[in-house]
C-alpha cells in the first residue's frame, strides 16, 4: 500500500480528508470517411456496398505485379471540398506516401496514404450543444489534418471473431482501394457528448457536400477515439488510449463515458494507464483491451514513386470553394438569429440538407418560419418516415406548404382542417386552396350564420345550458364541439369561442 | 543497315512469309537456346498465331507496321496475359497475369511476334543474369562469360539471333550493360518516355523499358512503337513521340556530326577502368571527332556518389514493391499453420539471396531513425547528380563514357562478392538517377573477342540526339557486322 493511502486511512476522522482530485478527459477523434465516388481511388472498379465478395476487383486493387495506381480526380475534388468546408488550409503542394505493414487485407502490403504533406491542415468546425433547458452553447473544435488514402479489404474469419483463434480466414477485396479521407481533430473535446456532437456535425457537413454518405453501419464513417484523463488544471496530457469499433454516435458517447470512468478510477487507485487500443463492446457496454501500443510500429513511410506530386492552383481551389453549399452551422445561425427559431428547432431542421432547403423554400414562398418549422419537423417528417420517402420526392412542394400555412393564417381554414387535408396534399400535391374550395371546407367566419347555429343548439340542449349557467364551466367545450359537429369543423374557432361566450353567458 | 527494315522489306515483297520467319527463329531457338539459355518460356503457339494474322494482313494487301511479323523476345518481368511471367523468381513460378503490359500490347497491335520470355536476374536485381532462380544465360560471344544483366536473356537472344529485337528494362543499367556485354544496341529511354504499366516493379522511380536490337535503326523503330503517354501510368510523359527512324535517315553522310558537342565524362575514365576498354573508348571518341563532333572533357564531380545513392534508393523502393509477394493471393504459397509462418516460409523459399539482400537493405534504410541519414540523404545526392548533368548539358549536346568498366566477365567470377558486382554498374547508374536517356552500342572488341560498349547520354527526351550520334558512329564502323562465333 502506498504511503499516501496509509496516511489517509489513519488520520483521525475529525480532520477533513483532502479534497478529492477532479479529473478531466482530453478527447480527440480520427475519422475515416468513405468518399462517395462511383469508382475506387486508384482504379476503375465500382465502390457499391454489398456486392458479392471480390466481384469489384481488378489487377490494380488486388495489387498484382506490375500494375500502377492512377488518382481518381473526383477523390481530390471531394477531399479538397471537405477540407474547405472544415476551414482548412489547402496545401498547394502535396503528395502520396506508402505506409508499410503486412496484413492479408492489404493487397500490396503497403497502403497508399499521405504522411508529411497532407492535402489539408489547420481547420476547425463548430459544434452546438443544446442542454435540457434548451440553452445552446457553441464550441470550436480544431481539425489538425485531412488526408486521402485507400481503404483495405475485409477479412472474414472462420471459427472466431478475430484472426487469432480462427480456423481460416477469407479476404474480400471489394473494399480495397475505396477512397477514404481521414480527418484528425485536435484534442479539444472534454466529454462524450461533445465528441458525439463533433462526429455528428462532421457527418452533417460531409453529407451537405455530398462527398460521403456517412453511413456508420456500412462503415462509410468510422470514428476512432483517442482519450486520456488528467487532473483538472494539469498542463500535460495523460497516457492516451485508443478506442475503436463504435458504429453509432451514441456508442461513441457511451464508450467515452465508460472510458473516462475506467481511467479515472484507475488513476485514483494509483494505477498506471496502459497505452493501448481498446474495443467498444456493444453487448456488454464496455471497452476491452485489444492490443498494446507501447513501442509503436514503424510504418517505414516514403514518398509513393508511382504517383506524381499533387499541385493545386489558387484558381482551382477557389473554383471548388465557390461550389460549396451553405453549411449546417451557417444555416443554424441564420435560423436562430434572423428567422427567430429556437436552437433546438434550428438543429432539427438543419440536420439534413434537403429538409433545410425545403424549409427555406417554404419561407421564401411567404410562410411564417415558426409555422413552417413546426409543420416540417412534425407532420411532414412523420409522414416521410412512415412512407420511407425523401423530402425531395414529396408531391407537396414548398410553395404548396406555404399556401396551406397562408390559408390558416388568413383564417380561410382552421389548423384542424389543414391537418385533415395534409395526407391528401402530401400524397397528391396540388394547390391547397383549390382542394379547400373543391371540398367546400372554407372556414365559416360569418358571425350571423354562427349565431344562428348557436341559438339552435341552446334550444336543443336546455339542460346543459342550465348547468353551464349554474357554474359548470367545463360544459363550454361541449358547446364548442356541437358547433364544430354542426359545421363539419369549418367554424372559425376564435369567433366561435367569442360568440359562444357571449351567448351562453346570456 | 537495319535487320528490321530488311526483314520488313522481304515480308512486303513476298520473299518470306511472317510464318516462315517465325518458324526460322523458333528453330534457331530450338537449336541454340540449350546452350545460350536466353529464354525462360518459348511461346511458339502464340507466335505462330500472331504470324498467321500478319500473313493474312499481307494477303489482304493491308499496310504493315515496320514491326509487323518481327520475332521479338520479351523480358520476363513484363506482364503478358495468360503467359507465364516469373521475373525469374520462384515466388512467381507459374504466375500468368490476367492482364497485358502496355508495351507488349503496343507491340502486339503493331503485329510484332513475341517468340518467348527472356531470362533475367531475379526481379531485375543484378548485373550478370546469374541471379535468375531458373538458369544462367551464356554470353553468345563466349559461353563461359555472363551476358550482363539484368536483361541478359534479351541481350543474349539478340546477339545469338534468337530473336530480331527484344525488350528489356533498365533500373541501373540493366539494358545498357547486357547490350555492351553482348555486342548489341540497348536504349534506356528518358524516365516517363515509355509506360511502365505491366512492368513488374523493382525500383519504380528508376525503372524504364527499352529496346535491345542488332542496330541503332532497329532501336529507333522499336522505341517509336512503345513510346508515348499512357493514362495507366501517371509517371508517363505526355510529350509527342518524334519519328526517330526518320531523323536518322536525314543525317548528312559526309560530316554527320558537324556542330555536335560531345562531352567525355572525366569521372568514368579513372581507376578500375580496364585498359582495353579504355583504348577502344578513346578510339571511339577519336572516331566521333572525325565525323565532325567537337570533343570536350566534362566533369560531373558527384558522378561517383551515384552508386551508393542508388544502393539506398533502389532497395528502399524494392522493399515496398516486393512486399506483395506474400502467398496470400498469387504465386508461391508455403503451406504453414499460421499467417506469420506462411509469410515467412513463402518469402524465405520464394526469394533468392540477392533479392533478400536488397529487401533487407531497403527495409533498414527506411526504418525510423535511419530514414534521414540514408533515404533522405540519397535523395539529395540524386538531386546533386541531376544538377551535375544539367550543368554538363549547358556545354555539350551529349555525354559519352564506356558503358561498363570491363568487358563481360566469367560466370561465377563475382557471385561471391556483391560489391564488385555492383561496381559493374558504376557508369550507368547515375543516368537512371537523373532520369536521362542513354544508349549503348558496340565500339570494338577485346583481344579475346569480347564486345565493348560505348554509352551515349542525352538531355531529357533527347532520344533523337543520342540515336543520331550512335547511328553516325555505327554507319562508319564495322562492329555491327560482326557475328558471334558459330553456336554449334
Amino acid at each position: 500500500m502506498k504511503p499516501t493511502e496509509c496516511s489517509f486511512l489513519f488520520w483521525p476522522m475529525s480532520i477533513a480528508a483532502p479534497p478529492r482530485t477532479q479529473y478531466e478527459a482530453v478527447i480527440g477523434l480520427e475519422t475515416h470517411c468513405q468518399l462517395s465516388t462511383a469508382t475506387k481511388i486508384f482504379c476503375g472498379c465500382p465502390t457499391t456496398f454489398g456486392a458479392p465478395a471480390n466481384s469489384q476487383t481488378c489487377p490494380i486493387c488486388l495489387g498484382m505485379p506490375g500494375v500502377l495506381p492512377v488518382l481518381n480526380a473526383t477523390v481530390l475534388e471531394y477531399a479538397v471540398k471537405a477540407a474547405l468546408a472544415l476551414n482548412c488550409q489547402i496545401a498547394p503542394h502535396s503528395k502520396f506516401d506508402r505506409k508499410q505493414y503486412f496484413y492479408p487485407d492489404l493487397p500490396k502490403n503497403y497502403q497508399i496514404s499521405q504522411y508529411d504533406l497532407p492535402i489539408a491542415q489547420q481547420g476547425w468546425l463548430e459544434i452546438e450543444l443544446v442542454d435540457e433547458q434548451g440553452q445552446s452553447s457553441r464550441k470550436r473544435i480544431t481539425i489538425e489534418r485531412l488526408h486521402m488514402e485507400e481503404d483495405a479489404g475485409k477479412l472474414v474469419h472462420a471459427g472466431a471473431d478475430r484472426l487469432a483463434g480462427s480456423d481460416y480466414s477469407l479476404v474480400d477485396y471489394n473494399r480495397a482501394g475505396v477512397p477514404l479521407c481521414e480527418i484528425v481533430s485536435g484534442p479539444d473535446m472534454r466529454s462524450g457528448v461533445e465528441a458525439a456532437e463533433y462526429a455528428q456535425e462532421l457527418r452533417r457537413i460531409l453529407r451537405y457536400l455530398g462527398v460521403c454518405d456517412g453511413n456508420m453501419q456500412e462503415g462509410s464513417l468510422r470514428c476512432d477515439v483517442n482519450i486520456s484523463v488528467r487532473p483538472v488544471g494539469s498542463p500535460v496530457f495523460g497516457t492516451k488510449v485508443e478506442i475503436k469499433n463504435m458504429n453509432s454516435f451514441s456508442a461513441i458517447q457511451r464508450a467515452i463515458d465508460y472510458e473516462i470512468e475506467r481511467q479515472t478510477q484507475a488513476l485514483e487507485a494509483g494505477e498506471r494507464i496502459r497505452q493501448e487500443t481498446r474495443l467498444w463492446e456493444e453487448g456488454s457496454q464496455r471497452t476491452i483491451s485489444m492490443r498494446s501500443k507501447e513501442g509503436s510500429s514503424d510504418y517505414r513511410y516514403f514518398p509513393e514513386p508511382d504517383l506524381p506530386p499533387i499541385e493545386l492552383t489558387p484558381a482551382q481551389i477557389d473554383h471548388w470553394r465557390e461550389e460549396l453549399p451553405q453549411l449546417p452551422a451557417q444555416k443554424r445561425h441564420h435560423y436562430e438569429e434572423v428567422l427567430g427559431l429556437s436552437a433546438y428547432d434550428a438543429r432539427v431542421l438543419t440536420d439534413e440538407r434537403p429538409a433545410a432547403e425545403y424549409f427555406e423554400a417554404t419561407v421564401a414562398a411567404g410562410a411564417d418560419p415558426k409555422q413552417a418549422s413546426n409543420w416540417i419537423s412534425g407532420d411532414i417528417t412523420a409522414y416521410l418516415k412512415a412512407h420511407k420517402l425523401d423530402i425531395q420526392a414529396l408531391p407537396l412542394r414548398p410553395a404548396g406548404l406555404a399556401e396551406l400555412l397562408g390559408l390558416i393564417q388568413a383564417g380561410t381554414i382552421s389548423g384542424k382542417i389543414a391537418k385533415e387535408l395534409l395526407p391528401e396534399l402530401l400524397s397528391q400535391g396540388g394547390s391547397p386552396l383549390a382542394l379547400v374550395e373543391a371540398k367546400g371546407l372554407t372556414q365559416l367566419s360569418d358571425p350571423a350564420a354562427l349565431e344562428a347555429i348557436i341559438d339552435e343548439l341552446m334550444v336543443a340542449h336546455p339542460r346543459e345550458l342550465e348547468q353551464y349557467r349554474a357554474g359548470k364551466n367545463k360544459l363550454f367545450g361541449f358547446f364548442v364541439g356541437q358547433v364544430m359537429k354542426k359545421t363539419g369543423g369549418r367554424a372559425d374557432p376564435r369567433l366561435t369561442n367569442d360568440l359562444l361566450k357571449a351567448k351562453l353567458e346570456g | 543497315m537495319s535487320l528490321l527494315k530488311n526483314l520488313g522489306r522481304q515480308l512486303r515483297a513476298g520473299e518470306l512469309s511472317a510464318t516462315e520467319l517465325t518458324q526460322a527463329y523458333l528453330s534457331r531457338i530450338e537449336r541454340h537456346d540449350p546452350q545460350v539459355r536466353a529464354y525462360l518460356h518459348v511461346t511458339a503457339e502464340q507466335a505462330l498465331r500472331q504470324a498467321g494474322r500478319v500473313d493474312a494482313q499481307l494477303a489482304q494487301g493491308e499496310p504493315l507496321h515496320p514491326l509487323a511479323g518481327i520475332p521479338m523476345g520479351i523480358k520476363d518481368n513484363l506482364c503478358t496475359q495468360g503467359i507465364p511471367t516469373t521475373c525469374a523468381s520462384k515466388v512467381l513460378a507459374g504466375f500468368c497475369p490476367p492482364y497485358e503490359s502496355t508495351v507488349t500490347a503496343q507491340l502486339s497491335a503493331c503485329g510484332a511476334v513475341m517468340v518467348g520470355k527472356t531470362n533475367l536476374d531475379e526481379f531485375a536485381m543484378g548485373s550478370s543474369t546469374e541471379n535468375s532462380a531458373y538458369q544462367v544465360t551464356a554470353n553468345p560471344w563466349d559461353l563461359k562469360c555472363v551476358p550482363g544483366g539484368s536483361s541478359g536473356g534479351s541481350g543474349a537472344a539478340v546477339a545469338a539471333g534468337l530473336c530480331a529485337a527484344a525488350l528489356g528494362s533498365d533500373t541501373g543499367g540493366s539494358i545498357r550493360l547486357p547490350a555492351a556485354f553482348c555486342g548489341v544496341v540497348g536504349l534506356k529511354p528518358t524516365y516517363g518516355r515509355v509506360s511502365r504499366y505491366g512492368l513488374v516493379a523493382y525500383a519504380s522511380s528508376l525503372d524504364q523499358i527499352g529496346p535491345l536490337t542488332p542496330t541503332v535503326m532497329d532501336a529507333a523503330l522499336v522505341l517509336e512503337a512503345i513510346a508515348g503517354h499512357d493514362p495507366k501510368d501517371s509517371t508517363s510523359l505526355a510529350t509527342d513521340v518524334p519519328r526517330y527512324s526518320e531523323t536518322l535517315e536525314s543525317l548528312s553522310e559526309t560530316q554527320p556530326l558537324a556542330g555536335r558537342r560531345v562531352g567525355l565524362v572525366q569521372e568514368t575514365l579513372g581507376e578500375g577502368l580496364d585498359p582495353e576498354v579504355n583504348t577502344l573508348f578513346q578510339q571511339a571518341v577519336a572516331h566521333l571527332a572525325s565525323l565532325g563532333a567537337e570533343i570536350t572533357i566534362i566533369s560531373c564531380p558527384r558522378f561517383a556518389y551515384g552508386l551508393p545513392a542508388y544502393y539506398i534508393l533502389a532497395p528502399s523502393e524494392a522493399s515496398a514493391n516486393l512486399a506483395r509477394y506474400d502467398g496470400v493471393r498469387y504465386g508461391l504459397r508455403a503451406p504453414e499453420a499460421t499467417l506469420l509462418a506462411m509469410y515467412q516460409a513463402t518469402r524465405a523459399q520464394g526469394f533468392g539471396p540477392e533479392v533478400k539482400r536488397r529487401i533487407m537493405l531497403g527495409t533498414y534504410t527506411l526504418s525510423a531513425g535511419y530514414y534521414d541519414a540514408y533515404y533522405l540523404k540519397a535523395q539529395k545526392v540524386r538531386t546533386l547528380i541531376k544538377e551535375d548533368f544539367e550543368a554538363a548539358f549547358t556545354q555539350v549536346d551529349v555525354l559519352v563514357s564506356p558503358t561498363a568498366p570491363t568487358p563481360a566477365f566469367k560466370a561465377g567470377e563475382k557471385t561471391a562478392d556483391p560489391l564488385s558486382m555492383y561496381l559493374t554498374d558504376l557508369m550507368t547508374i547515375p543516368v537512371n538517377l537523373a532520369g536521362l536517356p542513354a544508349l549503348s552500342l558496340p565500339c570494338g572488341f577485346t583481344a579475346d573477342g569480347l564486345p565493348v560498349g560505348l554509352q551515349i547520354i542525352g538531355r531529357p527526351l533527347a532520344e533523337a540526339d543520342i540515336l543520331q550520334v550512335a547511328y553516325a558512329y555505327e554507319q562508319t564502323t564495322p562492329w555491327h557486322h560482326r557475328q558471334p562465333p558459330d553456336l554449334s
